[in-house]
Protein backbone atom coordinates (compact mmCIF):
# COMPACT_ATOMS: atom_id res chain seq x y z
CA UNK A 1 0.00 0.00 0.00
CA UNK A 2 2.77 2.69 1.20
CA UNK A 3 4.53 1.69 -2.10
CA UNK A 4 1.67 2.61 -3.55
CA UNK A 5 0.91 5.86 -2.70
CA UNK A 6 4.77 6.99 -3.45
CA UNK A 7 4.27 6.92 -7.25
CA UNK A 8 0.95 6.45 -7.81
CA UNK A 9 -1.91 8.46 -6.76
CA UNK A 10 -4.51 7.21 -4.78
CA UNK A 11 -8.02 6.83 -5.97
CA UNK A 12 -9.86 9.19 -3.47
CA UNK A 13 -7.09 12.18 -5.11
CA UNK A 14 -8.56 10.98 -8.61
CA UNK A 15 -11.89 10.71 -7.93
CA UNK A 16 -11.75 14.33 -6.06
CA UNK A 17 -10.00 16.07 -9.31
CA UNK A 18 -12.10 14.42 -11.76
CA UNK A 19 -15.13 15.61 -9.90
CA UNK A 20 -14.57 19.36 -11.36
CA UNK A 21 -14.96 17.60 -14.70
CA UNK A 22 -18.37 15.89 -13.75
CA UNK A 23 -20.14 19.04 -12.45
CA UNK A 24 -20.14 20.25 -16.14
CA UNK A 25 -22.44 16.87 -16.79
CA UNK A 26 -24.92 18.76 -13.90
CA UNK A 27 -26.13 20.27 -17.04
CA UNK A 28 -26.39 17.35 -18.85
CA UNK A 29 -28.71 15.79 -16.15
CA UNK A 30 -31.60 18.13 -16.37
CA UNK A 31 -31.00 18.51 -20.33
CA UNK A 32 -30.99 15.10 -20.86
CA UNK A 33 -34.18 13.81 -19.25
CA UNK A 34 -36.24 16.34 -21.01
CA UNK A 35 -35.27 15.54 -24.45
CA UNK A 36 -36.90 11.87 -23.45
CA UNK A 37 -39.61 13.83 -22.50
CA UNK A 38 -40.25 15.00 -25.62
CA UNK A 39 -39.29 11.56 -27.32
CA UNK A 40 -42.46 10.24 -25.31
CA UNK A 41 -44.27 12.82 -26.10
CA UNK A 42 -44.11 12.79 -29.87
CA UNK A 43 -45.70 8.94 -29.47
CA UNK A 44 -48.54 9.54 -27.75
CA UNK A 45 -48.98 12.85 -29.97
CA UNK A 46 -49.40 10.98 -33.56
CA UNK A 47 -51.19 8.63 -31.21
CA UNK A 48 -53.90 11.34 -30.66
CA UNK A 49 -53.05 12.94 -34.45
CA UNK A 50 -54.31 9.72 -35.61
CA UNK A 51 -57.27 9.02 -33.67
CA UNK A 52 -58.24 13.05 -34.46
CA UNK A 53 -58.38 12.39 -38.17
CA UNK A 54 -60.52 9.14 -37.49
CA UNK A 55 -63.05 10.80 -35.55
CA UNK A 56 -63.45 14.04 -37.66
CA UNK A 57 -63.48 12.28 -41.42
CA UNK A 58 -65.75 9.37 -39.56
CA UNK A 59 -68.35 11.77 -38.26
CA UNK A 60 -67.85 13.62 -42.00
CA UNK A 61 -69.38 10.08 -43.44
CA UNK A 62 -72.10 9.76 -41.07
CA UNK A 63 -73.70 12.98 -41.86
CA UNK A 64 -73.70 11.62 -45.23
CA UNK A 65 -74.74 7.89 -44.22
CA UNK A 66 -76.89 6.79 -41.29
CA UNK A 67 -75.00 5.25 -38.70
CA UNK A 68 -78.11 2.65 -38.23
CA UNK A 69 -77.16 1.85 -42.05
CA UNK A 70 -73.86 1.16 -41.49
CA UNK A 71 -74.49 -1.44 -38.38
CA UNK A 72 -77.59 -3.07 -39.85
CA UNK A 73 -77.02 -3.18 -43.65
CA UNK A 74 -75.90 -6.60 -44.88
CA UNK A 75 -74.51 -5.53 -48.37
CA UNK A 76 -70.51 -3.27 -48.72
CA UNK A 77 -71.15 -2.12 -52.40
CA UNK A 78 -70.00 1.39 -52.58
CA UNK A 79 -68.75 1.62 -56.14
CA UNK A 80 -71.73 2.46 -57.76
CA UNK A 81 -74.17 6.16 -58.21
CA UNK A 82 -74.67 7.07 -54.44
CA UNK A 83 -78.49 6.59 -54.16
CA UNK A 84 -77.60 3.27 -55.00
CA UNK A 85 -74.38 2.17 -52.75
CA UNK A 86 -74.98 -0.23 -50.00
CA UNK A 87 -72.41 0.57 -46.90
CA UNK A 88 -73.34 -2.18 -44.63
CA UNK A 89 -69.69 -2.97 -42.42
CA UNK A 90 -70.92 -6.32 -41.40
CA UNK A 91 -69.93 -7.89 -44.91
CA UNK A 92 -66.67 -6.26 -44.42
CA UNK A 93 -66.41 -7.52 -40.46
CA UNK A 94 -67.97 -10.98 -41.10
CA UNK A 95 -64.37 -10.71 -43.83
CA UNK A 96 -62.55 -9.94 -41.38
CA UNK A 97 -63.53 -12.35 -38.70
CA UNK A 98 -63.55 -15.29 -40.80
CA UNK A 99 -60.23 -14.97 -41.60
CA UNK A 100 -59.08 -14.62 -38.60
CA UNK A 101 -61.22 -17.45 -37.35
CA UNK A 102 -59.74 -19.44 -39.04
CA UNK A 103 -56.11 -18.40 -38.19
CA UNK A 104 -56.48 -18.66 -34.79
CA UNK A 105 -57.74 -22.14 -35.48
CA UNK A 106 -54.57 -23.07 -37.26
CA UNK A 107 -52.01 -20.89 -34.35
CA UNK A 108 -53.93 -21.51 -31.05
CA UNK A 109 -53.22 -25.59 -31.52
CA UNK A 110 -49.90 -25.48 -33.15
CA UNK A 111 -48.62 -22.46 -31.25
CA UNK A 112 -49.55 -23.80 -27.74
CA UNK A 113 -48.37 -27.30 -28.46
CA UNK A 114 -44.85 -25.51 -29.90
CA UNK A 115 -44.67 -23.77 -26.33
CA UNK A 116 -45.29 -26.59 -24.40
CA UNK A 117 -43.00 -28.62 -26.19
CA UNK A 118 -40.18 -25.88 -26.00
CA UNK A 119 -40.91 -25.02 -22.13
CA UNK A 120 -40.89 -28.73 -20.57
CA UNK A 121 -39.88 -31.23 -22.82
CA UNK A 122 -36.82 -29.43 -25.34
CA UNK A 123 -33.18 -29.51 -23.57
CA UNK A 124 -31.72 -26.52 -23.12
CA UNK A 125 -30.02 -26.91 -26.30
CA UNK A 126 -32.53 -27.81 -29.02
CA UNK A 127 -34.61 -24.41 -27.49
CA UNK A 128 -31.74 -22.18 -28.21
CA UNK A 129 -31.62 -23.76 -31.72
CA UNK A 130 -35.26 -23.85 -32.32
CA UNK A 131 -36.45 -20.32 -30.64
CA UNK A 132 -34.48 -17.77 -32.86
CA UNK A 133 -35.73 -19.92 -35.77
CA UNK A 134 -39.25 -19.26 -35.13
CA UNK A 135 -38.42 -15.60 -33.68
CA UNK A 136 -37.11 -15.43 -37.56
CA UNK A 137 -40.27 -17.05 -39.15
CA UNK A 138 -42.07 -13.82 -37.05
CA UNK A 139 -39.61 -11.58 -39.13
CA UNK A 140 -40.92 -12.26 -42.54
CA UNK A 141 -42.24 -10.02 -44.44
CA UNK A 142 -46.17 -10.29 -44.95
CA UNK A 143 -46.08 -9.48 -48.62
CA UNK A 144 -44.45 -12.90 -48.67
CA UNK A 145 -47.00 -14.88 -46.80
CA UNK A 146 -49.58 -13.16 -49.08
CA UNK A 147 -47.69 -14.19 -52.33
CA UNK A 148 -47.31 -17.68 -50.42
CA UNK A 149 -50.68 -18.14 -50.02
CA UNK A 150 -52.10 -16.75 -53.21
CA UNK A 151 -49.60 -19.23 -55.16
CA UNK A 152 -48.87 -22.00 -52.87
CA UNK A 153 -51.66 -22.84 -50.46
CA UNK A 154 -54.33 -22.01 -52.63
CA UNK A 155 -53.39 -23.81 -55.37
CA UNK A 156 -52.61 -27.12 -52.41
CA UNK A 157 -55.97 -26.34 -51.79
CA UNK A 158 -58.13 -26.40 -54.51
CA UNK A 159 -56.51 -29.66 -54.78
CA UNK A 160 -57.07 -31.42 -52.03
CA UNK A 161 -60.71 -30.01 -51.50
CA UNK A 162 -63.56 -32.19 -53.70
CA UNK A 163 -65.15 -29.17 -55.85
CA UNK A 164 -62.16 -27.01 -55.73
CA UNK A 165 -61.58 -23.97 -54.39
CA UNK A 166 -61.80 -19.97 -56.15
CA UNK A 167 -58.55 -18.47 -56.69
CA UNK A 168 -59.67 -16.02 -54.24
CA UNK A 169 -61.28 -16.95 -50.89
CA UNK A 170 -60.91 -16.89 -46.82
CA UNK A 171 -59.16 -20.30 -46.21
CA UNK A 172 -55.51 -19.77 -47.84
CA UNK A 173 -55.11 -16.13 -46.20
CA UNK A 174 -57.03 -17.76 -42.91
CA UNK A 175 -54.78 -20.56 -42.58
CA UNK A 176 -51.35 -17.96 -43.63
CA UNK A 177 -52.04 -15.64 -40.87
CA UNK A 178 -51.94 -18.53 -38.41
CA UNK A 179 -49.02 -19.86 -39.47
CA UNK A 180 -48.04 -16.39 -39.46
CA UNK A 181 -49.26 -15.84 -35.71
CA UNK A 182 -47.85 -19.27 -34.54
CA UNK A 183 -44.43 -18.08 -33.58
CA UNK A 184 -45.89 -15.32 -31.79
CA UNK A 185 -47.80 -17.37 -29.59
CA UNK A 186 -45.60 -19.74 -29.31
CA UNK A 187 -42.82 -17.28 -27.94
CA UNK A 188 -45.10 -15.35 -26.08
CA UNK A 189 -46.67 -18.54 -24.98
CA UNK A 190 -43.37 -19.90 -24.01
CA UNK A 191 -41.88 -16.91 -22.22
CA UNK A 192 -45.11 -16.87 -19.85
CA UNK A 193 -44.44 -20.83 -19.53
CA UNK A 194 -40.55 -20.84 -18.27
CA UNK A 195 -41.93 -18.46 -15.83
CA UNK A 196 -43.26 -20.81 -13.62
CA UNK A 197 -40.90 -21.50 -10.88
CA UNK A 198 -39.20 -24.92 -11.36
CA UNK A 199 -40.26 -25.71 -7.63
CA UNK A 200 -43.50 -26.40 -8.79
CA UNK A 201 -42.97 -29.04 -11.75
CA UNK A 202 -40.78 -30.32 -8.52
CA UNK A 203 -44.06 -30.36 -6.60
CA UNK A 204 -45.76 -32.27 -8.77
CA UNK A 205 -43.20 -34.91 -10.22
CA UNK A 206 -42.95 -35.84 -6.61
CA UNK A 207 -46.84 -36.60 -6.51
CA UNK A 208 -45.77 -39.03 -9.63
CA UNK A 209 -47.48 -36.89 -12.23
CA UNK A 210 -45.77 -37.92 -15.67
CA UNK A 211 -44.54 -34.73 -17.94
CA UNK A 212 -47.27 -34.42 -19.86
CA UNK A 213 -49.76 -34.07 -16.31
CA UNK A 214 -47.26 -31.37 -15.09
CA UNK A 215 -47.35 -29.01 -18.23
CA UNK A 216 -51.11 -29.84 -18.99
CA UNK A 217 -52.30 -29.55 -14.98
CA UNK A 218 -49.58 -27.19 -13.31
CA UNK A 219 -47.58 -25.46 -14.97
CA UNK A 220 -50.21 -24.11 -18.06
CA UNK A 221 -52.47 -23.44 -15.69
CA UNK A 222 -49.81 -21.23 -13.42
CA UNK A 223 -49.12 -19.48 -17.00
CA UNK A 224 -52.61 -18.87 -18.15
CA UNK A 225 -52.95 -15.30 -18.09
CA UNK A 226 -49.78 -15.04 -20.30
CA UNK A 227 -50.61 -17.59 -22.78
CA UNK A 228 -54.40 -16.22 -23.07
CA UNK A 229 -52.58 -12.67 -23.57
CA UNK A 230 -50.69 -14.17 -26.49
CA UNK A 231 -53.84 -15.76 -28.07
CA UNK A 232 -55.67 -12.08 -27.76
CA UNK A 233 -52.50 -10.64 -29.27
CA UNK A 234 -52.56 -13.08 -32.02
CA UNK A 235 -56.56 -12.81 -32.55
CA UNK A 236 -55.70 -8.34 -32.86
CA UNK A 237 -52.63 -9.08 -35.24
CA UNK A 238 -55.09 -11.41 -37.53
CA UNK A 239 -57.41 -8.97 -37.20
CA UNK A 240 -55.31 -5.93 -38.27
CA UNK A 241 -53.61 -8.25 -40.93
CA UNK A 242 -53.76 -6.37 -44.48
CA UNK A 243 -51.24 -7.66 -47.41
CA UNK A 244 -52.51 -11.64 -47.22
CA UNK A 245 -55.49 -10.71 -47.02
CA UNK A 246 -55.20 -8.27 -50.04
CA UNK A 247 -53.61 -10.93 -52.15
CA UNK A 248 -55.20 -13.86 -51.48
CA UNK A 249 -58.78 -13.24 -49.95
CA UNK A 250 -60.09 -11.34 -52.97
CA UNK A 251 -62.38 -8.08 -52.96
CA UNK A 252 -66.13 -9.19 -52.59
CA UNK A 253 -67.75 -8.15 -49.37
CA UNK A 254 -70.11 -10.53 -48.07
CA UNK A 255 -71.80 -11.38 -44.90
CA UNK A 256 -72.28 -15.21 -46.13
CA UNK A 257 -69.61 -17.52 -44.76
CA UNK A 258 -68.52 -19.60 -47.54
CA UNK A 259 -64.72 -20.36 -47.19
CA UNK A 260 -63.82 -21.21 -50.41
CA UNK A 261 -64.88 -17.80 -51.74
CA UNK A 262 -63.86 -14.98 -52.15
CA UNK A 263 -64.10 -12.12 -49.82
CA UNK A 264 -63.44 -8.87 -48.47
CA UNK A 265 -62.19 -8.06 -45.05
CA UNK A 266 -61.85 -4.19 -43.77
CA UNK A 267 -58.00 -3.89 -43.82
CA UNK A 268 -58.46 -4.63 -47.80
CA UNK A 269 -60.94 -2.75 -48.65
CA UNK A 270 -58.94 0.28 -47.33
CA UNK A 271 -56.13 -0.80 -49.53
CA UNK A 272 -58.26 -1.29 -52.54
CA UNK A 273 -59.88 2.56 -52.11
CA UNK A 274 -56.48 3.97 -51.17
CA UNK A 275 -54.82 2.26 -54.46
CA UNK A 276 -58.26 3.35 -56.52
CA UNK A 277 -58.81 6.50 -58.95
CA UNK A 278 -61.18 7.43 -55.65
CA UNK A 279 -61.86 11.13 -55.51
CA UNK A 280 -60.88 13.14 -52.55
CA UNK A 281 -64.45 14.14 -50.74
CA UNK A 282 -66.48 11.22 -51.84
CA UNK A 283 -68.55 9.00 -49.35
CA UNK A 284 -66.09 6.43 -50.64
CA UNK A 285 -63.05 8.29 -49.47
CA UNK A 286 -64.78 9.13 -46.40
CA UNK A 287 -66.17 5.35 -46.12
CA UNK A 288 -62.70 3.99 -45.40
CA UNK A 289 -62.09 6.39 -42.18
CA UNK A 290 -65.17 4.82 -40.90
CA UNK A 291 -63.72 1.21 -41.93
CA UNK A 292 -60.14 2.27 -40.25
CA UNK A 293 -62.64 3.38 -36.98
CA UNK A 294 -64.25 0.13 -36.66
CA UNK A 295 -60.87 -1.93 -37.31
CA UNK A 296 -59.54 0.53 -34.47
CA UNK A 297 -62.10 -0.32 -32.30
CA UNK A 298 -61.58 -3.72 -32.49
CA UNK A 299 -58.14 -3.73 -31.84
CA UNK A 300 -58.54 -1.49 -29.13
CA UNK A 301 -61.21 -4.28 -27.34
CA UNK A 302 -58.78 -6.81 -27.69
CA UNK A 303 -55.67 -5.00 -26.80
CA UNK A 304 -58.00 -3.95 -23.47
CA UNK A 305 -58.73 -7.55 -22.95
CA UNK A 306 -55.50 -8.67 -22.94
CA UNK A 307 -55.09 -6.66 -20.28
CA UNK A 308 -58.06 -7.47 -18.09
CA UNK A 309 -57.63 -11.13 -19.01
CA UNK A 310 -53.82 -11.00 -17.78
CA UNK A 311 -55.24 -9.44 -14.55
CA UNK A 312 -57.84 -11.62 -14.25
CA UNK A 313 -56.58 -14.70 -14.92
CA UNK A 314 -53.20 -14.72 -12.79
CA UNK A 315 -52.61 -17.28 -10.17
CA UNK A 316 -50.42 -15.61 -7.68
CA UNK A 317 -47.40 -17.16 -7.34
CA UNK B 1 -13.60 -45.19 4.06
CA UNK B 2 -11.69 -46.30 6.60
CA UNK B 3 -11.95 -49.97 7.61
CA UNK B 4 -12.08 -50.08 11.07
CA UNK B 5 -15.03 -47.24 10.90
CA UNK B 6 -16.78 -49.60 8.69
CA UNK B 7 -16.38 -52.67 11.10
CA UNK B 8 -17.45 -50.90 14.13
CA UNK B 9 -20.10 -49.48 12.22
CA UNK B 10 -21.34 -53.05 11.29
CA UNK B 11 -21.34 -54.04 14.56
CA UNK B 12 -23.11 -51.26 16.41
CA UNK B 13 -25.70 -51.59 13.40
CA UNK B 14 -26.14 -55.58 14.41
CA UNK B 15 -27.13 -54.51 17.93
CA UNK B 16 -29.29 -52.16 17.19
CA UNK B 17 -30.45 -53.00 13.59
CA UNK B 18 -33.98 -54.61 14.70
CA UNK B 19 -35.82 -53.08 11.96
CA UNK B 20 -37.59 -54.08 8.61
CA UNK B 21 -35.88 -52.02 6.00
CA UNK B 22 -37.85 -50.29 3.44
CA UNK B 23 -34.55 -48.43 1.61
CA UNK B 24 -31.28 -50.95 1.50
CA UNK B 25 -28.88 -48.71 -0.18
CA UNK B 26 -25.82 -50.71 -1.86
CA UNK B 27 -22.85 -49.27 -3.45
CA UNK B 28 -24.22 -45.94 -4.30
CA UNK B 29 -22.02 -43.44 -6.47
CA UNK B 30 -23.31 -40.72 -7.98
CA UNK B 31 -21.50 -37.77 -10.04
CA UNK B 32 -22.54 -34.89 -11.00
CA UNK B 33 -20.43 -34.45 -14.32
CA UNK B 34 -16.66 -34.89 -13.39
CA UNK B 35 -17.95 -34.26 -9.96
CA UNK B 36 -17.96 -37.13 -7.12
CA UNK B 37 -20.88 -36.32 -5.34
CA UNK B 38 -22.06 -39.46 -3.25
CA UNK B 39 -18.87 -42.44 -3.01
CA UNK B 40 -20.19 -45.89 -1.97
CA UNK B 41 -23.13 -44.87 -0.03
CA UNK B 42 -24.11 -48.04 1.81
CA UNK B 43 -26.69 -48.51 4.20
CA UNK B 44 -31.16 -49.27 5.47
CA UNK B 45 -33.59 -47.07 6.18
CA UNK B 46 -35.65 -48.37 8.91
CA UNK B 47 -39.35 -48.58 8.27
CA UNK B 48 -41.92 -46.34 10.45
CA UNK B 49 -38.83 -44.55 11.85
CA UNK B 50 -37.14 -41.15 11.44
CA UNK B 51 -33.96 -41.25 9.78
CA UNK B 52 -31.92 -38.25 10.02
CA UNK B 53 -29.48 -37.20 7.45
CA UNK B 54 -26.65 -34.18 8.76
CA UNK B 55 -23.69 -33.27 7.22
CA UNK B 56 -22.44 -29.78 6.31
CA UNK B 57 -23.24 -27.93 3.22
CA UNK B 58 -22.31 -29.78 0.03
CA UNK B 59 -21.71 -32.98 1.73
CA UNK B 60 -24.50 -34.82 -0.63
CA UNK B 61 -26.93 -34.81 2.02
CA UNK B 62 -29.83 -33.33 -0.32
CA UNK B 63 -28.53 -35.49 -3.21
CA UNK B 64 -28.72 -38.18 -1.29
CA UNK B 65 -32.46 -37.76 -0.70
CA UNK B 66 -33.26 -36.99 -3.99
CA UNK B 67 -31.84 -40.25 -5.41
CA UNK B 68 -34.38 -41.80 -3.02
CA UNK B 69 -37.25 -41.02 -5.42
CA UNK B 70 -35.14 -40.15 -8.32
CA UNK B 71 -35.77 -36.76 -8.59
CA UNK B 72 -32.04 -36.10 -8.99
CA UNK B 73 -32.07 -37.03 -12.04
CA UNK B 74 -33.76 -33.65 -13.41
CA UNK B 75 -30.11 -32.45 -13.09
CA UNK B 76 -29.22 -33.67 -16.61
CA UNK B 77 -25.44 -34.43 -16.46
CA UNK B 78 -26.01 -36.78 -13.56
CA UNK B 79 -24.28 -40.05 -13.77
CA UNK B 80 -25.29 -43.02 -11.26
CA UNK B 81 -24.22 -46.78 -10.15
CA UNK B 82 -24.82 -49.23 -7.52
CA UNK B 83 -28.62 -49.76 -6.62
CA UNK B 84 -31.28 -48.53 -4.24
CA UNK B 85 -33.77 -51.63 -3.55
CA UNK B 86 -37.13 -50.24 -2.27
CA UNK B 87 -38.97 -52.72 -0.75
CA UNK B 88 -37.12 -55.31 -2.86
CA UNK B 89 -37.38 -53.84 -5.66
CA UNK B 90 -34.49 -52.10 -7.38
CA UNK B 91 -35.75 -48.52 -8.78
CA UNK B 92 -33.33 -48.14 -11.73
CA UNK B 93 -34.81 -51.23 -12.95
CA UNK B 94 -36.35 -49.62 -15.89
CA UNK B 95 -39.73 -51.79 -15.49
CA UNK B 96 -40.64 -50.34 -12.19
CA UNK B 97 -41.51 -46.47 -13.32
CA UNK B 98 -40.74 -43.26 -11.80
CA UNK B 99 -44.08 -41.95 -11.42
CA UNK B 100 -44.97 -45.50 -9.45
CA UNK B 101 -41.86 -44.51 -7.11
CA UNK B 102 -42.82 -41.44 -6.74
CA UNK B 103 -46.36 -42.29 -5.63
CA UNK B 104 -44.98 -44.80 -2.83
CA UNK B 105 -42.17 -42.14 -1.78
CA UNK B 106 -43.39 -39.02 -1.60
CA UNK B 107 -41.43 -35.83 -0.44
CA UNK B 108 -41.73 -32.62 0.99
CA UNK B 109 -39.10 -29.57 -0.50
CA UNK B 110 -36.69 -27.11 1.32
CA UNK B 111 -38.92 -24.20 0.43
CA UNK B 112 -42.51 -24.42 0.37
CA UNK B 113 -44.07 -24.91 -3.04
CA UNK B 114 -47.28 -25.33 -3.25
CA UNK B 115 -49.13 -24.86 -6.62
CA UNK B 116 -51.25 -21.58 -7.40
CA UNK B 117 -54.80 -22.94 -7.04
CA UNK B 118 -56.73 -23.17 -3.82
CA UNK B 119 -55.78 -24.77 -0.65
CA UNK B 120 -58.78 -27.82 -1.69
CA UNK B 121 -57.12 -28.16 -5.45
CA UNK B 122 -53.55 -28.51 -3.73
CA UNK B 123 -54.11 -31.73 -1.67
CA UNK B 124 -56.77 -33.02 -4.57
CA UNK B 125 -53.97 -32.79 -7.15
CA UNK B 126 -52.11 -36.17 -6.31
CA UNK B 127 -55.31 -38.24 -6.28
CA UNK B 128 -56.57 -36.51 -9.06
CA UNK B 129 -53.72 -37.05 -11.26
CA UNK B 130 -53.91 -40.48 -10.22
CA UNK B 131 -57.83 -41.14 -11.29
CA UNK B 132 -59.61 -40.48 -8.44
CA UNK B 133 -62.62 -37.91 -9.51
CA UNK B 134 -65.51 -38.72 -7.11
CA UNK B 135 -66.23 -35.31 -5.42
CA UNK B 136 -67.31 -37.00 -2.12
CA UNK B 137 -63.86 -39.12 -1.75
CA UNK B 138 -62.18 -36.43 -2.96
CA UNK B 139 -63.60 -34.28 -0.03
CA UNK B 140 -62.85 -37.12 2.66
CA UNK B 141 -59.28 -37.29 1.39
CA UNK B 142 -58.63 -33.80 1.90
CA UNK B 143 -59.78 -33.32 4.90
CA UNK B 144 -58.14 -36.27 6.73
CA UNK B 145 -55.38 -35.19 4.90
CA UNK B 146 -55.49 -31.68 6.45
CA UNK B 147 -55.86 -32.89 9.51
CA UNK B 148 -52.97 -35.33 9.21
CA UNK B 149 -50.74 -32.67 8.27
CA UNK B 150 -52.49 -30.75 11.51
CA UNK B 151 -53.71 -27.65 9.19
CA UNK B 152 -57.02 -28.33 9.05
CA UNK B 153 -58.63 -26.36 11.64
CA UNK B 154 -56.49 -22.93 9.87
CA UNK B 155 -58.15 -24.10 6.93
CA UNK B 156 -61.32 -25.70 6.96
CA UNK B 157 -63.33 -22.58 6.74
CA UNK B 158 -61.00 -21.23 3.39
CA UNK B 159 -60.50 -24.12 1.28
CA UNK B 160 -61.18 -22.57 -1.80
CA UNK B 161 -58.70 -19.47 -1.12
CA UNK B 162 -55.78 -19.54 -3.19
CA UNK B 163 -52.98 -21.39 -1.30
CA UNK B 164 -50.41 -18.18 -1.90
CA UNK B 165 -52.39 -16.43 0.86
CA UNK B 166 -51.20 -18.60 3.53
CA UNK B 167 -48.43 -18.26 6.06
CA UNK B 168 -44.54 -19.64 4.83
CA UNK B 169 -45.21 -22.47 7.89
CA UNK B 170 -48.68 -22.95 6.69
CA UNK B 171 -47.70 -23.58 3.12
CA UNK B 172 -45.39 -26.23 4.34
CA UNK B 173 -47.52 -28.00 6.31
CA UNK B 174 -50.13 -27.61 3.09
CA UNK B 175 -47.20 -29.43 0.98
CA UNK B 176 -47.07 -32.29 3.59
CA UNK B 177 -51.19 -32.16 2.97
CA UNK B 178 -50.72 -32.71 -0.39
CA UNK B 179 -47.88 -35.17 0.27
CA UNK B 180 -50.27 -37.50 2.22
CA UNK B 181 -53.42 -37.21 0.13
CA UNK B 182 -51.69 -40.02 -1.89
CA UNK B 183 -51.23 -42.32 0.99
CA UNK B 184 -47.43 -43.07 0.44
CA UNK B 185 -44.99 -45.63 2.33
CA UNK B 186 -42.22 -43.56 2.62
CA UNK B 187 -42.02 -39.27 3.10
CA UNK B 188 -38.98 -37.77 2.10
CA UNK B 189 -37.82 -34.25 3.87
CA UNK B 190 -35.09 -31.88 2.02
CA UNK B 191 -34.49 -29.71 4.91
CA UNK B 192 -38.29 -28.86 5.55
CA UNK B 193 -38.26 -26.38 8.04
CA UNK B 194 -35.15 -24.03 7.32
CA UNK B 195 -37.32 -21.56 5.27
CA UNK B 196 -39.72 -21.87 8.26
CA UNK B 197 -39.91 -19.47 12.20
CA UNK B 198 -39.47 -20.88 15.14
CA UNK B 199 -43.20 -21.53 16.09
CA UNK B 200 -43.67 -23.25 12.59
CA UNK B 201 -40.75 -25.90 12.65
CA UNK B 202 -41.68 -26.83 16.23
CA UNK B 203 -45.67 -27.45 14.22
CA UNK B 204 -43.86 -29.29 11.67
CA UNK B 205 -41.26 -31.01 14.29
CA UNK B 206 -43.98 -32.22 16.38
CA UNK B 207 -46.30 -33.42 13.18
CA UNK B 208 -43.41 -35.67 12.24
CA UNK B 209 -43.30 -37.20 15.49
CA UNK B 210 -46.86 -37.72 14.50
CA UNK B 211 -46.86 -39.19 11.25
CA UNK B 212 -43.79 -42.05 12.00
CA UNK B 213 -46.66 -43.68 13.28
CA UNK B 214 -47.97 -44.59 9.53
CA UNK B 215 -45.15 -43.59 8.00
CA UNK B 216 -41.59 -43.92 6.83
CA UNK B 217 -39.62 -40.72 7.36
CA UNK B 218 -36.48 -39.61 5.62
CA UNK B 219 -35.42 -35.88 6.97
CA UNK B 220 -32.75 -33.89 5.69
CA UNK B 221 -31.67 -31.21 8.07
CA UNK B 222 -28.69 -28.87 8.57
CA UNK B 223 -29.88 -28.41 12.50
CA UNK B 224 -28.29 -31.34 14.81
CA UNK B 225 -30.57 -29.99 17.45
CA UNK B 226 -33.92 -30.74 15.04
CA UNK B 227 -31.78 -34.42 14.44
CA UNK B 228 -31.57 -35.17 17.91
CA UNK B 229 -35.00 -34.10 18.58
CA UNK B 230 -36.81 -35.78 16.13
CA UNK B 231 -35.22 -39.00 14.62
CA UNK B 232 -34.82 -42.30 15.92
CA UNK B 233 -31.78 -43.04 13.61
CA UNK B 234 -28.73 -40.74 12.12
CA UNK B 235 -27.08 -40.54 9.30
CA UNK B 236 -23.75 -38.45 9.08
CA UNK B 237 -22.77 -37.30 5.59
CA UNK B 238 -19.10 -35.52 4.75
CA UNK B 239 -17.27 -35.22 1.15
CA UNK B 240 -20.06 -37.70 -0.39
CA UNK B 241 -19.16 -40.29 2.12
CA UNK B 242 -21.30 -41.95 5.06
CA UNK B 243 -19.24 -41.06 8.05
CA UNK B 244 -21.28 -42.74 10.77
CA UNK B 245 -24.94 -43.86 10.73
CA UNK B 246 -26.33 -45.54 14.01
CA UNK B 247 -29.01 -44.87 16.45
CA UNK B 248 -29.45 -41.02 16.95
CA UNK B 249 -29.15 -41.12 20.63
CA UNK B 250 -25.63 -43.13 20.86
CA UNK B 251 -24.57 -40.79 17.75
CA UNK B 252 -24.94 -37.72 19.48
CA UNK B 253 -23.81 -38.84 23.07
CA UNK B 254 -21.25 -41.21 22.11
CA UNK B 255 -19.95 -41.18 18.30
CA UNK B 256 -17.21 -43.09 17.25
CA UNK B 257 -15.57 -41.30 14.64
CA UNK B 258 -13.27 -38.47 15.22
CA UNK B 259 -15.27 -36.75 12.56
CA UNK B 260 -18.55 -37.35 13.71
CA UNK B 261 -17.51 -35.68 16.93
CA UNK B 262 -15.89 -32.65 16.13
CA UNK B 263 -19.01 -32.04 13.55
CA UNK B 264 -21.45 -32.29 16.24
CA UNK B 265 -19.80 -30.42 19.02
CA UNK B 266 -19.34 -27.78 16.15
CA UNK B 267 -15.55 -27.45 15.54
CA UNK B 268 -16.60 -27.36 11.75
CA UNK B 269 -19.76 -26.97 9.84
Amino acid sequence: MSRDKSNQKSIRSMIQEKKSSRSQSAVMEKVVPKIFLICAIISIFTTLGIVFTLLTETFTFFSRVSIVEFITNTRWFPFTSDENADYGILALVMGTLTVTAIAMVVAIPVGLAAAIYLSEYASAKTRKVIKPILEVLAGVPTIVYGFFALTFVTPLLDKIIPGGISIFNALSPGIVVGIMIIPMIASLSEDAMNAVPNSMREGAMALGATRFEVAIKVVLPAALSGVIASFVLGISRAIGETMIVTIAGGSRPTADINVTESIQTMTAYIVQVSQGDTGFGTTIYYSIYAVGMTLFLFTLIMNLLAQFISRKFREEY
Amino acid sequence: MDITINKQMVQKDKKNQEFTPVFNINNLNLWYGQDHALKDIKFDIPEKQVTAIIGPSGCGKSTFIKTLNRMVEMVPIVRMSGEIVYRDKNIFDPKYGVEELRTQVGMVFQKPNPFPKSIYDNVAYGPRIHGIKNKKVLDEVVEKSLRGAAIWDEVKDRLNENAYGLSGGQQQRLCIARCLAIEPDVILMDEPTSALDPISTLKVEELVQELKKDYSIVIVTHNMQQAARISDRTAFFLNGEVVEYTDTSTLFSNPSDKRTEDYITGRFG
